[in-house]
């Protein structure tokens, strides 16, 4: 099978690399919505989401269930769904880490990583978490499509 | 009452993002669902069915983790139930 591929539009690509950049030193996250097929991942949305691990926000991240459900819940009433979540690597590669992937659990989502380099955002990658259950889960990557289409960021 | 149904987890509801299941507790509300769709249970609970550590399940705004009847918690119709497996990592 082929990789699976991330579509998101370029003002939607920058939006999360800003953020990176703006929560520097620090790790930034968020949700993507949008839609999925066997192709891969829409993204029609990027919500920012506050980094609850301000015990160790430079190299950890964790997104409130409470704020989770809202989000899914916005999503839900435009027709859009959770395919997937971003954060940055502050000073460190876009590669998953270890941590990355023993905490990742919704198979089937898109786990988009930016390297962000004394301040600058550098690389973007996307890992789609592949398998069926926690034992046999594997991130593989994905080919990330920046393109155009209606962009819509929120902001929170 | 309503049960919303995270993205990974439909796979096993027939692609429905909600459910509609009935019950008098939490405990039954889940057990609802998963009689309904079986192959859901292992992805909820652990072999002696403690929900996973990962899946967070809300009712409403609150963690059922925090209840104080947690699971045997009195549900009404108009509650609804959020199955939320948890976001993390780190680098
Ligand atoms: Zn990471």
């Amino acid at each position: 099978m082929s990789a699976t591929t991330l579509t998101i539009s370029g003002e939607l690509y920058e939006t999360i690399r800003r953020h990176g950049e703006r929560t520097y030193p620090h790790e930034c996250c968020g949700v993507l919505l949008g839609r999925s097929d066997d192709q891969g991942n829409t993204v029609e949305s990027a919500v920012e989401a506050g980094n609850t691990r301000t015990d160790s926000a430079h190299n950890r991240y964790n997104i409130a269930p409470q704020e989770l459900i809202r989000i899914q819940r916005q999503g839900r009433e435009r027709g859009l769904d959770i395919v997937g979540f971003y954060h940055s690597h502050p000073d460190h590669p876009a590669q998953w880490s270890k941590t990355d992937f023993e905490e990742a659990h919704w198979i089937g989502c898109s786990y988009v990583i930016t390297s962000v380099e004394q301040g600058t955002a550098k690389v973007t990658n996307s890992f789609l978490l592949a398998g069926t259950t926690e034992e046999d889960k594997r991130f593989e990557d994905q080919r990330v499509v920046v393109g155009s289409g209606v962009p819509d960021a929120v902001r929170c | 009452m309503k049960i919303f149904i995270p993205t990974p987890l439909r796979a096993y509801t027939g692609k429905q993002d909600t459910v509609e299941v009935g019950g008098a507790t939490i405990h039954e509300a889940l057990g609802g669902l998963t009689s309904r769709y079986p192959d859901l249970r292992k992805h909820l609970f652990t072999d002696d069915g403690k929900l996973r550590s990962f899946v967070n399940v809300y009712l409403n705004d609150e963690d059922i983790r925090y209840l104080d009847a947690k699971e045997q918690t009195a549900v009404s119709e108009k509650d609804s139930l959020s199955i939320i497996p948890s976001i993390a990592g780190g680098c």
